[in-house]
């Protein structure tokens, strides 16, 4: 016997065959396994210049700041949690509440993205460049005074921007789809019948805060 | 008849994740164990974090295995291409 029982977590839109999921979707799930290669060469890369280097590499805390970034960590999570709570509210039919968690799941990934830039900033400040440390720089000093191996300067920089900063347009991408799928929500353009956009939009930003996950923990705390 | 999902509690999905990387930061920089030691706790945790978010937030829990599958099949390919480059270290 069948029974016909609303599923929660199943949205109701045609399905393709096969996977049995709707093709917004499905591609989405596609382009994301693309992109779990592109960030595995990125961290392979890393682990083999890292583990294969000559030199030993700067220990966790000396150069990076780890609160500030912990902190943008929680963020990034908090997003996730208000990217969720939006794709609850119009599966409710809460078009109203779709709207604000829409706007603060952008509100704090533009953040994200700000603390990044600002983390940025005071790193090439403190004489933290993609080619190593700069000469005459706090961190040069540093260097000299043999507190930070020098030899490797070059590569922990150039991989520290790279992945963070890849990583960082990522979030920058996300944040722009955002904002468009808030103000279609604004428009009234998504409904409890119809919330594809909401849906494939928190996949993508759920993906790139599984990312950050990853990241921090190989580049900040290891 | 087919299976109905209950909606997760999503807030304490959220706690779970600041409490491990809340464990995260004291385990890197207060614990005084072992380097090696505490690199396996520290990804172990992180691998955890990715897969309460790959479960719960982008539902992988609750769909289809069809689905599941597609979602995992860069994995094995990841894992590949990380050993290989491991391997190049040790020739």
């Amino acid at each position: 016997m069948t029974h016909a029982t609303a599923d929660l977590m199943r949205p109701p839109f045609p399905a393709e065959r096969g996977v049995d999921v709707y093709d917004n979707k499905l591609g989405m799930w596609v382009f994301l396994g693309s992109e779990v290669m592109f960030f595995t060469a990125l961290i392979g890369t890393y682990v083999i210049l890292r583990f294969g280097a000559e030199g030993p590499w700067a220990l966790p805390g000396i150069v990076l700041s780890i609160p500030i970034t912990a902190a943008n960590t929680f963020l990034l999570i908090c997003s996730s949690v208000s990217m969720v709570k939006a794709f609850a509210a119009i599966a409710d039919g809460d078009r109203k509440g779709l709207s604000r968690w829409l706007l603060a799941t952008t509100l704090l990934g533009a953040t994200f993205v700000g603390v990044q830039v600002y983390e940025y900033m005071h790193l090439v400040h403190r004489g933290f460049l993609p080619s190593g440390y700069r000469e005459g720089s706090e961190l040069a000093e540093l260097a000299a005074q043999g507190v930070l191996p020098a030899a490797t300067g070059g590569l922990y920089g150039s991989t520290f921007f790279t992945m963070t900063g890849f990583h960082g347009f990522h979030v920058t991408c996300g944040v722009i789809c955002m904002a468009w799928v808030w103000l279609k929500s604004l428009r009234g353009g998504y409904t409890q019948q119809d919330y594809r956009g909401v849906e494939v939009v928190g996949l993508y930003w759920h993906f790139v805060d599984l990312v950050w996950i990853i990241l921090f923990t190989i580049v900040y705390l290891i | 008849m087919e299976t109905v999902h209950k909606r997760p509690n999503y807030l304490l999905i959220w706690l779970y994740l600041a409490l491990l990387t809340a464990a995260e930061l004291g385990l890197a920089f207060e614990l005084p164990i072992s380097r090696n030691v505490k690199i396996v706790f520290l990804m172990f945790l992180a691998v955890w974090k990715a897969l309460l978010v790959a479960l719960f937030f982008m539902h992988l829990k609750f769909e289809r295995w069809n689905l599941r599958i597609l979602a995992i099949a860069p994995l094995p390919l990841a894992v590949i291409l990380i050993l290989a480059v491991i391997t190049e270290k040790i020739w």
